[in-house]
């Protein structure tokens, strides 16, 4: 019989809960040397206990040091990578192989998931909020459909991660051709785009609500600086250039 | 506001930003508003808010890259600034100034603490090649309580400074209310577009659907104008 398809001990609900509060710390001890290495021996230490001898057998020391060394994946879908891998470490599958499997993980991980959730869930829903924002929404009731619309999709993804992660262990891989995570990415881009569209005239008439006749005149001005900007593409922090040209503003606004 | 409320939040909402939950508290239209609240005006909190948030949609956190620390940053400005005359002219500026100022500072700090929870893991790396249990929760642990100290006296100490410093500027502000806020957005306008751009150009068929969201966006500030 193959090592995927033995079956793995049953976990309670309560280590699933340690296990997923434990993915919220993820990133905890992320450094430059083992990334999120630290993180993933931290989350599947609750799984590996259910291995023989407990906290003080061998095979839940040599589990928990591999899984300990260095990793690499975005930190909402390296759920996926713990649940595969509290599956092969408990169903006996060979160390060089949980190895090789783990390595394997690390690239699809990070580059979905930084296309998924920070290039495409986390602005569209900041551009949402934006536009409630714009129209006029109170404070409470923007900061409330931000939380909830982004962690929706932020806690459902973690969820489906480990859920998936388990369910398939070393054939994890075909859940991430899935449609959400091939398509997903292109069509939160397509979305997030005409969000902005409507988002950014709408935030800014908003900020400048006390003075309605300039927003004419500023989104003109701001329209002819994106496209400098955008000429300029990754050859300036936009942030840092925000703080030095405002710096330079409020310089001016004191000492002139 | 005590310094005490602001290093919390700080702490809490800096802590959000990498370690713990990453449920985007971090966020500055989340972070300013809610510590503005706390400083008794969320409408200023929430003004700085939106126009960091649209500076920040050009920051993406991608695995090892270096950015702004934004949850704490937006505190020390959310704060800051609902604590001005809100309708002094320059107190948006200033709360902005304020925010980028600390994101920047707060980015450095965000790497010393990688670097140092890396020496802290190189010390500890024969007992991690052992599997010691203890060893992996109490790196985790440690990591996780060096960001949220790192972030509470990152706003505590950005508060202490830059309230008074703003309090200096705002008395001798000479620009206009009008003058003074156009500049700030539009410089924060030009990035979210710029950022948008970026963002999604790539994905077939979007700069259409961004024009498209445009002339909507506008028309719908011109019928909100009448």
């Amino acid at each position: 019989m193959s090592t995927a398809t033995v079956r793995p001990p049953q976990l309670s609900a309560l280590v699933w809960l340690n296990i997923f509060t434990r993915t919220l710390a993820i990133q905890g001890a992320w450094n430059y040397e083992t990334l999120l290495g630290n993180g993933i021996g931290f989350c599947l230490e609750p799984a590996l206990r259910a291995l023989p001898g407990g906290t003080h057998g061998p095979e839940f020391k040599e589990a928990l040091a591999r899984e300990s060394a260095y990793f690499n994946a975005h930190p909402y879908l390296a759920s996926v990578a713990i649940g595969a891998l509290a599956r092969v470490e408990l169903t006996g599958v060979p160390a060089p192989r949980i190895e090789r499997f783990r390595t394997a993980l690390c690239g699809p991980l990070g580059s979905v998931g930084d296309r998924l959730v920070w290039a495409g869930w986390l602005p569209l829903c900041s551009l949402v909020a934006l536009t409630a924002f714009g129209l006029g929404a109170r404070s409470l009731h923007v900061v409330l459909l931000f939380l909830v619309l982004y962690n929706t999709g932020h806690l459902a993804l973690r969820i489906w991660g480990l859920r998936v992660g388990w369910a398939r262990g070393l054939n994890v891989a075909s859940a991430l051709g899935s449609p959400m995570l091939r398509e997903g990415p292109a069509h939160l881009a397509r979305a997030a785009a005409a969000i902005a569209g409507i988002a950014v005239p709408l935030t800014t008439a908003r900020l400048l609500a006390r003075h309605g006749s300039v927003i004419g005149v500023v989104i003109g001005i701001a329209a002819l600086l994106a496209v400098v900007l955008v000429r300029l593409h990754g050859r300036i922090d936009g942030y840092k250039l925000a703080l030095a040209l405002i710096a330079v503003f409020a310089l001016f606004s004191v000492i002139r | 506001m005590e310094l005490m409320p602001v290093a919390l939040l700080g702490a809490l909402f800096g802590l959000d930003v990498v370690c713990f939950p990453q449920m985007m508290f971090s966020r500055p239209l989340v972070a300013a508003t809610v510590a503005g609240a706390f400083a008794g005006d969320p409408r200023m909190g929430m003004l700085v808010g939106a126009t960091v948030e649209l500076i920040a949609l050009a920051t993406l956190p991608f695995g090892a890259s270096r950015y702004p620390e934004w949850g704490s940053a937006a505190v020390v400005g959310g704060a800051l600034a609902a604590m001005l005359e809100a309708d002094r002219a320059g107190a948006l500026t200033v709360g902005v100034l304020a925010t980028l100022a600390t994101a920047w500072v707060g980015g450095v700090t965000l790497v010393k603490l990688r670097k140092w929870n890396a020496w802290l893991a190189g010390r500890r790396r024969p007992a991690l090649d052992a599997g010691a249990r203890g060893t992996v929760i109490g790196l985790q642990l440690a990591g996780l309580t060096g960001d949220a100290v790192r972030a509470g006296l990152l706003a505590t100490v950005a508060m202490a400074v830059l309230l008074p410093t703003a309090q200096l500027m705002l008395a001798h502000w000479h620009s206009t209310d009008a003058l003074s806020r156009s500049v700030v957005v539009c410089v924060a306008t030009a990035i979210a577009c710029s950022a948008a751009w970026t963002i999604f150009h790539s994905a077939r068929g979007a700069r259409w659907y961004f024009l498209g969201g445009l002339a909507v966006g506008v028309a719908t500030v011109m019928v909100m104008a009448r």
